[in-house]
């Protein structure tokens, strides 16, 4: 057998490909839900912490900072482990899924507000004064004056962020979920192969690289029209 | 006999932590009239001008603007405000919206009209300001001087009973200065009142019926342009119409 022929052989076993393909599609599918559930709410979650960090009211701020600082310092990993262990302890049992998409989100949730939180501060004062000085409330001014233009600001950090995290859901991995990572290394350990690990990187592009090119594209939709 | 005040501001003081910026200013503006300030920068114009429709909140003081008493907790401010119109140095158009939005916004969001009778408003407004043919540019497609136009549009589209102006020509290149200024000028003779802060002699001249020297916080003196311009009585005023002058 030629060093090629091991090669393809260990990577590229099509027969047994086949054979794990079906729990490979299954993982995927639960990594997508995954993934959706906590960009969905991890970015919504940062954007109101942001909203309500502008309405400036100091001891709420100083919450707001502790609890974004903690979730940006802890690893992502050690906030899954922490749930899912820990908190059966305090009577509590969730599920990897749920253990998953909180640490994620909650994570997402903390660099996200950053984000907003710096689009925000990042317009000028005078684009509230000139909004507040024709009768716009607090809330009118920030939804039709200062988020339109903090948010352009925000897009390509944004983005690069949430893919960065969403590929955490692999971390789940570590606490039997389903995922596609999960699946694959599942498929290598009782085939004595690692074809299904290719597999599941193939999944794993087939999901990530078109959300990068929508990065992209929003990226270049954002820039200013002059 | 005489009309009430468009505006009345009595006793104003304004601190900001341990800097005292405004020192007890009274302030009353006839309905119609037009009144200029001026003052070395730091005089605390700014600040007054901002505390006659609360974008800063006075330490203590009055101020009524058309009857509201603005500083009672009862009033919607909101609603006062477009009744007192205001436009910056700056202009502060909103970037990311076409001249016809800027102005049309306040119209849909605050004083209720639908997109249509609001796009009507507004290109009346920019038609008044000469800008009808720009109502769908971005401000970053207009020069300075059209900016500021659009901005005392979106301002007069809401049909205020007074408008505040902050050094409305300061930040415009020299040759655009005239156009604001002529926009300006048509304002007054239909009869507006008018709070100018500015430097430009010449049209106080044309236009002001009072001038107010402004310095530490403080009103120093007041009188007609001619009075104020050539006949100054205190000192700290001959001071600095002379530097003015000599630029
Ligand atoms: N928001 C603020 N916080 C602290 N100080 C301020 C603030 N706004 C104005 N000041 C200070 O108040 C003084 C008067 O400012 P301003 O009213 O802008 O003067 P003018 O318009 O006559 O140049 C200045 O010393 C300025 O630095
Ligand atoms: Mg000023």
């Amino acid at each position: 057998m030629s060093a090629w022929d091991r090669f393809t052989d260990a990577f590229f076993n099509v027969p047994i490909m086949l054979k794990y393909l079906p729990s490979i599609a299954q993982g995927f599918v639960l990594t997508v839900e995954l993934a959706v559930l906590v960009v969905i709410t991890g970015i919504a979650a940062g954007l109101g912490v942001a909203m309500l960090r502008s309405l400036g009211l100091r001891p709420l701020n100083w919450a707001i900072v502790f609890v974004v600082d903690l979730f940006r310092a802890l690893p992502p990993l050690v906030i899954i482990v922490l749930i899912y262990f820990g908190l059966p302890s305090a009577g509590v049992s969730p599920s990897a899924f749920g253990a998953t998409w909180a640490s994620l989100a909650l994570e997402l949730m903390a660099f996200s507000e950053e984000i907003f939180w710096a689009g925000i501060t990042a317009v000028p004062r005078g684009q509230w004064e000139a909004a507040r000085s024709t009768g716009l409330s607090f809330g009118q001014t920030l939804r039709a004056v200062v988020l339109p233009q903090a948010l352009r600001l925000t897009v390509p950090p944004l983005t690069n962020r949430t893919i960065a995290i969403t590929k955490g859901t692999a971390l789940g991995s570590v606490i039997g979920l389903a995922e596609i990572l999960s699946q694959a290394s599942s498929g290598e350990s009782l085939s004595f192969n690692p074809s299904p690990l290719t597999l599941g990187a193939a999944a794993y592009l087939l999901l990530f690289l078109p959300v990068v090119a929508l990065g992209r594209w929003i990226e270049t939709k954002f820039a200013w029209k002059r | 006999m005489s009309e009430p005040p468009i505006i009345a501001a009595h006793g104003l003081h304004k601190q900001f932590g341990p800097l005292h910026v405004l020192k007890g200013v009274d302030l009353v503006v006839a309905e119609r009239e037009l009144v200029f300030l001026i003052g070395p920068s730091g005089s605390g114009k700014s600040t007054l001008l901002r505390c006659l429709n609360r974008l800063e909140e006075p330490s203590s003081g009055s101020v009524v603007v058309d009857g509201i008493d603005l500083l009672d907790r009862r009033t919607d401010i909101n609603h006062v405000r477009t009744r007192i119109g205001m436009v910056f140095q700056s202009f502060n158009l909103y970037p990311h919206m076409t001249a016809l939005a800027n102005v049309t916004l306040a119209l849909r969001k605050v004083a209720g009209k639908s997109r249509a009778e609001a796009d009507t408003i507004g290109r009346a407004a920019l038609d008044r300001v000469g800008l009808a043919d720009r109502a769908h540019h971005t401000p970053l497609q207009l020069s300075g001087g059209q900016q500021q136009r659009v901005a005392i549009a979106r301002a007069i589209a809401l049909e205020p009973r007074v408008m505040l102006f902050d050094e409305p020509t300061s930040a415009l290149d020299p040759e655009l200065v005239g156009g604001v200024l002529a926009v300006m000028r048509e304002l007054r003779a239909s009869g507006m009142t008018m709070v100018v802060v500015s430097h430009e002699m010449g049209f106080a001249r044309a236009a002001a019926d009072r001038v107010l020297f402004m310095d530490q916080g403080v009103i120093v003196e007041q009188g007609t342009p001619e009075q104020v311009f050539t006949a100054p009585t205190e000192e700290r005023t001959r001071a600095f119409i002379g530097q003015i002058q000599r630029h």
